[in-house]
C-alpha cells in the first residue's frame, strides 16, 4: 500500500460526512485535508475557478474520486468487509433506493448555496423552502423505512442507506428546525446510529476543522 | 414469468433513464402511464400498492417493486449483466457512477418540473432563470469531467450508466434555453447517443402517453 488516502472534506458538508462514515466503517486510516466551503464558494463567485471542484474528494490507490455515493460504492467493492450493501438483490436495491432518495431528492434541495440564494431572494423563503423539501422527502422516506427497516434502514445490517441518514437528520433538526414527530422510524434509526463509534467519529462536530466552542 | 411493468410519465427524466436501461438490456415490459399532474392518475390503487410515495419510475419486476432510477438501473445491471452498464476496471466504474450521480444529484433535482413550476409561481420568470442557472453550473462541471474521462462515450468507448443519465438532462437544458455551444463534449456525446435506436425508443416523444401523437 502506498501513502495514506487523503480526504478533502468540510466538517459541515453532508456529502463529506457520508464518506467519513464509510471510511470509519471500513477502518481505513486517512489524512483529513480541510476545505473551507465558504471561502471556496466566495472564490468561485469572484473568479469562477474550478467549477468541478467540490467536497468530498478522495485520493486513494492512485485515483482521485468524486461524488460521495460513487466513492462509497468504490470503497465497498475494494474493501468488502464489512459490507455496506446486502447480498440479496432485493435488499440491495432497497438500500440503494433509500440512499439515492436522500442523496437526490432531499440533500440537493436544502444545501447551503440554495438556502442562501433563496433567502436573498426573499428573507425567510429559504427557510420555508428547505423545511418544505425536507418534510416532503422525510414523508416518503418514513414510508420506505416502514416497509424495509429492521434495526437499521434495511433489515438488521448497516448499509449505504444508514450512511446517508445522519447528515440529513442533523440538518433537519439543527439547521432548519423541522418537527420530527411525524417521523418516528427516521428518529429511532438516527438515534441508534448516533450511538455507534463509526458514526460518532464522522460527526461534523468531531472534525479537525469544526469550529470550537 | 409475467412481463415487467414500468409506471412512467413520458416527460419524467428519471423514468426516461429506466426506459433506456430496459431497452439496452432488451427487456420487454408493459408501460403503465401515470400523469404526474393528475391526482386521480397518481392515486391509482394498483400504482399506490407498488409505490406509496406515488413516484415514477416504479418498476415491478421479478416480484419486486423497485423505486429510484439509479437503484433500478444498478439492479437491472446485476440481474441482467449483458450488456454491462459499468466497466470492469475499478477506476472507470467509479468515474461512471460519479458522472451519473453528478447528473442525478447535482443537476436533476434543482431543475425538476415541480421546482420550475414552484419558482415561476413565486415570481414569473424566476423559475426559468433558476433552472437555466443550475443546469449551466452543473454542465460546467460535467464538461470538465467528460474532458477527463470520455472516449466515444462518457467514460471510455463503452456505454455506461453515465450515458444513460445524459439525454434527459440535455432535453431539459434546451427547454431552459441553455446555450449548448459552451459544452462541445456534452453535445458530441449526446448526438452519438441520439442515433442509437434504443435511446430513440426511450425518448419522451415516443412514449404512449406523449401528447399530440401524430
Amino acid at each position: 500500500m502506498a501513502a495514506k488516502p487523503i480526504l478533502y472534506s468540510s466538517w459541515s458538508s453532508g456529502c463529506s460526512s457520508r464518506v467519513r462514515t464509510a471510511l470509519a466503517l471500513k477502518k481505513i486510516d486517512y489524512e483529513y485535508q480541510p476545505v473551507n466551503l465558504l471561502n471556496k464558494q466566495k472564490e468561485q463567485e469572484f473568479h469562477g475557478n474550478n467549477p468541478a471542484e467540490k467536497v468530498p474528494i478522495l485520493k486513494i490507490n492512485g485515483l482521485t474520486l468524486t461524488e460521495s455515493m460513487a466513492i462509497i460504492e468504490y470503497l465497498d467493492e475494494i474493501y468488502p468487509d464489512p459490507p455496506l450493501l446486502p447480498k440479496e438483490p432485493e435488499l440491495k436495491a432497497r438500500a440503494r433506493a433509500i440512499a439515492f432518495h436522500i442523496a437526490s431528492n432531499i440533500q440537493p434541495l436544502q444545501n447551503k448555496p440554495i438556502y442562501l440564494m433563496l433567502n436573498e431572494k426573499e428573507p425567510g423563503y429559504g427557510d420555508f423552502w428547505c423545511q418544505h423539501f425536507i418534510s416532503k422527502g422525510f414523508k416518503a422516506l418514513e414510508e420506505l423505512l416502514q416497509m424495509h427497516s429492521g434495526d437499521f434502514c434495511v433489515g438488521n445490517q448497516i448499509s449505504i442507506a444508514d450512511i446517508c441518514l445522519p447528515s440529513i437528520v442533523y440538518n433537519a433538526i439543527e439547521k432548519y428546525h423541522v418537527d420530527m414527530t411525524p417521523y418516528p422510524i427516521i428518529t429511532r434509526i438516527s438515534n441508534k446510529l448516533a450511538e455507534l463509534p463509526e458514526f460518532q467519529v464522522a460527526h461534523p462536530n468531531n472534525q479537525p476543522d469544526a469550529p470550537k466552542n | 414469468m409475467a412481463k415487467p411493468i414500468l409506471y412512467s410519465y413520458w416527460r419524467s427524466s428519471c423514468a426516461w433513464r429506466v426506459r433506456i436501461a430496459l431497452a439496452l438490456k432488451n427487456i420487454d415490459y408493459e408501460y403503465r402511464p401515470i400523469d404526474l399532474f393528475s391526482e386521480e392518475s397518481k392515486n391509482n390503487a394498483e400504482f399506490v400498492k407498488h409505490n406509496p410515495a406515488k413516484k415514477v419510475p416504479t418498476l415491478v419486476i421479478n416480484g419486486l417493486s423497485l423505486t429510484e432510477s439509479l437503484a433500478i438501473i444498478e439492479y437491472l445491471d446485476e440481474a441482467y449483466p449483458d450488456p454491462p452498464f459499468l466497466p470492469k476496471e475499478l477506476d472507470k466504474r467509479s468515474y461512471s457512477r460519479a458522472i451519473a450521480l453528478h447528473i442525478v444529484a447535482s443537476i436533476q433535482p434543482l431543475q425538476a418540473i415541480n421546482i420550475h413550476k414552484m419558482l415561476n409561481e413565486k415570481e414569473p420568470g424566476y423559475g426559468d432563470f433558476w433552472c437555466n442557472h443550475f443546469v449551466n453550473k452543473g454542465f460546467l462541471a460535467l464538461e470538465e469531467l467528460l474532458k477527463k474521462h470520455s472516449g466515444k462515450y462518457c467514460v471510455g468507448d463503452q456505454l455506461t450508466i453515465a450515458d444513460i443519465n445524459l439525454p434527459s438532462i440535455i432535453y431539459n437544458a434546451k427547454i431552459y434555453k441553455v446555450d449548448m455551444s459552451k459544452y462541445p463534449t456534452i453535445t458530441r456525446i449526446n448526438e452519438i447517443l441520439a442515433e442509437d435506436f434504443r435511446f430513440k425508443l426511450a425518448h419522451p416523444d415516443n412514449q404512449p402517453d406523449a401528447p399530440n401523437k401524430n
